[in-house]
């Protein structure tokens, strides 16, 4: 215990980069490091194999000198973006018309994410409204919200696939007939009817935890000053589940956005209506087109890291709610400002002076 | 409270009126009481009615999956909202022996179970370390776990594939096996656990292992003898969300375990085909479909304050 503290207090003043490194950083990084070699082994060399893998192709010519089939790949560069965009490799016809495979699964990538998060957000929040004024039926309504999210994706799919059946019990509800299935406009309107349905209720189930945290005194005093009830929502309680609203919808985002169970299982592969990123770059991998494969995955790693990125800066997104980190960056912040402030005003006398 | 206040204030008024109308106490009480408007009862039968609108709308399409499984398999696509007759040939039908299916329910048990043991081990200490000790790189470390979680599978799968199906020669043919079907799933099973149990043991009061400490406990005498009963019940959430993100998991098993011994429950339900091979026999897939997603209901609905909290634990707090 003795020479514990002898030991801190010898290496403190040369390690001690910051206010919380106190001691405990041995000990950390030997609980923290079996999660972090995991973690670099199945997440961080997979991703630099793909990175590297994007800007290759498998060779497919004959070698002059040889003149044999080579069985390696070569470098190209960034050929397999290229090839995609400008459609070189295949044109195909989904809802926006011809255009390259990659742009078609780009757009339809990105139709799907704004049209099921925007649902889902706005049912979510009308499910949470509804079950925080309720009295009666909380634990029946909760039992009941969790029945979508726990069945799996691809069973979803399957179930989903038998409801918009030709002739199911879709159509006859409806009593028109549509090609929900097939290629076609309906397909999407049934993926996001099949998305909606498994994410609404999990947005509203954390929506719902956000509002509780409001206490009844904030909407007493707005009554009191004559606030409508719409005033009221908008003023009060969207604001204030707004840090729970944004990472649930964050969350939402990128999950919706990597979509591949729902339109694979339901709809099927090769149906540019509702082909996604995932599902393209699926296909190639199995047609053993690593590069072009790795290639469109990294686009959808790329348009992630910048939705991801946005929602933190613009929205506010608050992921880590760490005391110490939270603590940390804003000191740095101060240290930042202050700084600054240093540099502009090099005496206090003439700060004083200017003001 | 207001004709309490009321009748605090002008003290002489009460009792003039209870001697005069005869009324007591609660009479005046009630009188006092705001009459209740219509306009109260509307918003009460509107919230009855949102209510029953959430429920219908989360249940009705998992009771047309449990509907169409207890169908007869030659009423496959009737649209029926009711089973005339009901039969539970299609389970017959699932469990038939082309379909493999008792496997694949097997292997979806035992895929699900080592991975959430293998995060459960690697995440506890983990997430003790990240909840409760200060170091560097603590924001670098959380930022890393949360970013894992927000990846898309398919970067992952590319190369894995690559590499399992034996196209490198430094690395051993691993498809069709049960390592080939865990080590991918750890890649976002972890991040989810950690960072779970994060939120689980920044809830407890850090006062109990500082008095283990006083009482002359090492920490990590403290951390398993009073820490980690407290956080059996974070734990045991953890566990579950975990086992449901694994068992629910379909790119990865569609990809690694293509031979039909080695399929998960989710890829065979999926594949499963009909007396001709080309027609979709929706009965069996139902049946299976409902025997996939019951038991996970009934621990889900046994346990849904846990869970519930879980989930919000991990999304907002």
């Amino acid at each position: 215990m003795s020479t514990a503290v002898a030991q801190t207090s010898t290496t403190e003043p040369k390690r001690k980069k910051n206010v919380f490194s106190d001691g405990q950083g041995t000990l950390a990084a030997m609980l923290i490091s079996p999660t972090m070699i995991v973690i670099f082994f199945v997440v961080l060399i997979p991703i630099l194999m793909t990175v590297r893998d994007s800007f290759y192709l498998k060779s497919t010519k004959v070698d002059p000198t040889t003149g044999m089939l080579p069985t390696g790949e070569h470098y190209v560069g960034l050929q397999n973006f290229t090839d995609a965009i400008t459609g070189q490799l295949e044109s195909v016809h989904g809802a926006w018309g011809s255009m390259p495979r990659l742009i078609n699964a780009f757009v339809n990538n990105m139709w799907f994410t704004v049209v099921c998060v925007v649902i889902e957000t706005v049912l979510g929040i009308a499910m949470a409204l509804i079950m925080s004024k309720a009295f009666k039926g909380r634990g029946l309504v909760r039992a009941s919200i969790l029945v979508p999210w726990a069945i799996p994706t691809i069973v979803s799919a399957m179930m989903w696939r038998l409801i918009f059946q030709t002739g199911g019990v879709m159509d006859r509800i409806m009593g028109s007939q549509h090609l929900w299935l097939g290629d076609s406009v309906w397909s999407q309107v049934a993926v996001v009817i099949a998305d909606t349905w498994k994410t609404a209720p999990f947005i509203g189930l954390l929506t719902l935890a956000g509002l509780q945290t409001i206490p009844a005194e904030v909407y007493e005093a707005a009554k009191v000053d004559g606030a409508s009830a719409w005033q009221q929502f908008t003023r009060i309680t969207l604001p204030m589940v707004k840090p729970a609203l944004v990472v649930a919808v964050l969350f939402r985002t990128l999950d919706t956005m990597r979509m591949f169970d729902l339109p694979y299982g339901m709809i099927g592969p090769h149906k540019y209506y509702v082909e996604t990123l995932s599902m393209f770059a699926y296909d190639e991998a199995n047609n053993l087109r690593y590069g072009p494969a790795a290639a469109y995955s990294i686009l959808l790693f790329i348009l992630i890291v910048i939705v991801a990125f946005l929602f933190i800066k613009l929205l506010g997104a608050e992921l880590i709610t760490d005391e110490d980190v939270i603590a940390l960056r804003e000191q740095r912040k101060r240290q930042k400002a202050m700084h600054k402030k240093a540099k502009a005003m090099p005496t206090i006398t003439s700060g004083e002076s200017a003001t | 409270m207001s004709s309490a206040a009321q009748g605090v204030s002008v003290p002489a008024l009460v009792p003039e009126t209870g001697a005069q109308g005869g009324l007591t106490e609660q009479e005046l009480q009630t009188l006092n009481k705001p009459a209740r408007s219509g306009r109260d009862t509307a918003a009460m039968v509107a919230g009855i009615v949102g209510i029953a609108l959430i429920i219908l709308y989360c249940v009705i399409p998992f009771y047309w999956m449990v509907v169409s499984a207890f169908r007869l398999p030659s009423d496959g696509m009737s649209t029926a909202f009711w089973p005339h007759p009901a039969s539970i040939e299609n389970f017959k039908g699932a469990f038939q022996a082309k379909n493999n299916f008792p496997r694949a329910l097997l292997n979806s048990v035992i895929v699900a179970t080592v991975t959430t043991v293998l995060t459960l081990l690697f995440g506890i200490i983990a997430a003790y370390a990240l909840a409760r000790l200060r170091f560097r790189m603590k924001g670098v470390v959380l930022a890393i776990i949360i970013g894992c979680s927000m990846f898309p599978g398919i970067t992952l799968l590319i190369p894995l594939r690559k590499m399992f199906t034996g196209y490198y020669s430094w690395f051993p043919n691993w498809m069709n096996t049960y390592q080939a079907l865990i080590v991918p799933d750890l890649s976002f099973g972890l991040p989810l656990c950690v960072w779970n149990l994060t939120a689980f043991f920044r809830q407890l009061p850090v006062e109990l292992e500082q008095a283990a400490m006083v009482d002359g406990c090492t920490p990590g005498v403290a951390f398993r003898k009073v820490i980690l009963p407290l956080a059996a019940p974070g734990v045991f959430t953890t566990a579950i969300l975990t086992f449901i993100a694994v068992w629910n998991e379909y790119m990865m098993a569609l990809t690694f375990g293509v031979r039909p011994d080695m399929k998960t429950a989710t890829v065979a339900l999926s594949q499963f085909t009909g007396t001709t091979g080309f027609d979709t026999p929706y009965g069996s897939i139902m049946a299976a479909g409902v025997i996939v997603t019951v038991p996970l209901l009934i621990v889900v609905l046994l346990f849904q304050r846990r869970i519930v909290g879980g989930l919000t634990a991990g999304g907002v707090k």
